[in-house]
């Protein structure tokens, strides 16, 4: 199970858990299990489209998925999957 | 050999920085929107100290804290930012010759960190999880522990940034307008713009309706902002005083700092396109009026996001 580590605006969807666990194999699969579990956290996570909001970033353990293959990027048991803010277009 | 600043060259040097807060111009958006009988004017900010809005509060801040004495020569300035307070702090406090430390969101972009590492402040990192309430957070709790190290500015929390924009930015606006000033739209973040001037804009003119924006999701792209509802509210909001509420899509302001850009002229921020992207909408409700909006900042710390929205 990937772990997901929750950024504090939106622990108030989650019960105030900082972290979650996921049966997820990719990044997509992730997230969308978090916010099946959670629905409230889907308009945060998702636009319109059904696409990953642009002004989230993901990191599987130090790497930005846009570095990986994006919401394709495979996860596994020692996944940490990270949702940060994105301030002024940083990153880190 | 650089000289000792003394409590009284503080003054002094004060005095000579108070020309460069505030006295912004205000511009009138007349091509990148056609809003009809309604003019929208919005006050370009980032023409002061430091680049932006915050100069004022920053000042205001940190001249109160100068004359209550909890700011004297061997204090260092300590708040919370997720960048453009604390380069006003920065540039303030290399005037006067007196220490800055910023608690930033890890996460903040390296454009903010070498500003702030150019003007001589220190930047303690908080978590890239937490936004700026984390980094709230740390700064309260570093001051508890050092109260003799640190004068805590706390720009949420403290009525001198508010009260900023109450003597300054909308008396400025209503020396421009006057009584056909109809409505004053802004972002909330500290909420010190929005509070200070919609409360002196009201008390001048009962009739002027504000109206208030905050970002549409927790996570969002618009710098400074707060999504109340999952953000630790501000100190010093007042709940009362905005007579409207409206949600701005990050994507929809990079669209009208696209179109600003191109029939404007102006290279805004994203916070500056959110509010001229509320006072757009506002202004299509309207048949006639006068909208004053503010752009706190231009797009010069804005690399990526210029990358983003003009590739």
């Amino acid at each position: 199970m990937a772990n997901i580590i929750i950024p504090t605006p939106l622990r108030k969807f989650t019960n105030n858990l900082p972290t979650l666990e996921s049966d997820g194999e990719t990044v997509i699969e992730v997230i969308s299990d978090l916010s099946g579990a959670f629905p409230e956290l889907k308009p945060h996570l998702f636009d319109d489209q059904c696409d990953i909001r642009k002004f989230i970033r993901i990191f599987v353990g130090d790497e930005d998925i846009k570095a990986l293959d994006n919401e394709a990027t495979p996860v596994d048991e020692n996944s940490v999957v990270s949702i940060v803010p994105a301030i002024a277009g940083g990153a880190r | 050999m650089l000289a000792k600043t003394q409590p009284d060259d503080i003054a002094l040097q004060l005095q000579r920085l108070e020309p460069l807060i505030g006295h912004t111009p205000v511009y009138p958006i007349t091509r990148a929107y056609d809003t009809g009988n309604v003019q929208i004017l919005a006050k370009l900010e980032w023409m002061q100290l430091g680049g932006s809005v915050k100069a004022r509060p920053a000042f205001n801040i940190v001249k109160q804290a100068m004359n209550n004495g909890s700011l004297d020569g061997r204090r260092r300035i300590l708040d919370a930012s997720s960048g453009n307070t604390a380069i006003a702090y920065a540039s303030i406090g290399a005037a006067l010759g007196i220490g800055v430390s910023v608690c930033l969101p890890e996460n903040a972009s390296e454009e903010r960190k070498i500003l702030l590492r150019s003007l001589g402040a220190e930047i303690i990192p908080s978590s890239r999880f937490g936004t700026t309430d984390e980094a709230q957070e740390l700064a309260a709790t570093l001051h508890a522990k050092y109260p003799e190290r640190y004068f805590y500015a706390d720009q949420y929390g403290n009525a001198a940034n508010w009260q900023a924009h109450y003597h300054t930015t909308a008396v400025e606006i209503f020396d421009r307008t006057g009584l056909a000033l109809t409505h004053f739209v802004a972002g909330l973040g500290t909420t010190g713009t929005f509070v200070g001037t919609g409360r002196r804009l009201k008390e001048l003119n009962p009739e002027i309706r504000l109206v208030a924006l905050q970002p549409d999701t927790a996570l969002h792209g618009l710098e400074g902002w707060k999504h109340l509802e999952t953000a630790r509210v501000p100190g010093i909001f007042d709940a009362t005083l905005a007579d409207h509420t409206d949600f701005i899509d990050s994507a929809e302001a990079y669209r009208v700092m696209r179109r600003v850009a191109e029939r404007e002229g102006l290279l805004i921020s994203p916070s500056a396109a959110a509010n001229l992207a509320g006072a757009v909408r506002l202004a299509e409700t309207l048949e006639e009026g006068v909208i004053v909006t503010v752009f706190p900042d231009n797009a010069d710390k804005y690399g990526e996001v210029l990358e983003a929205v003009f590739s």
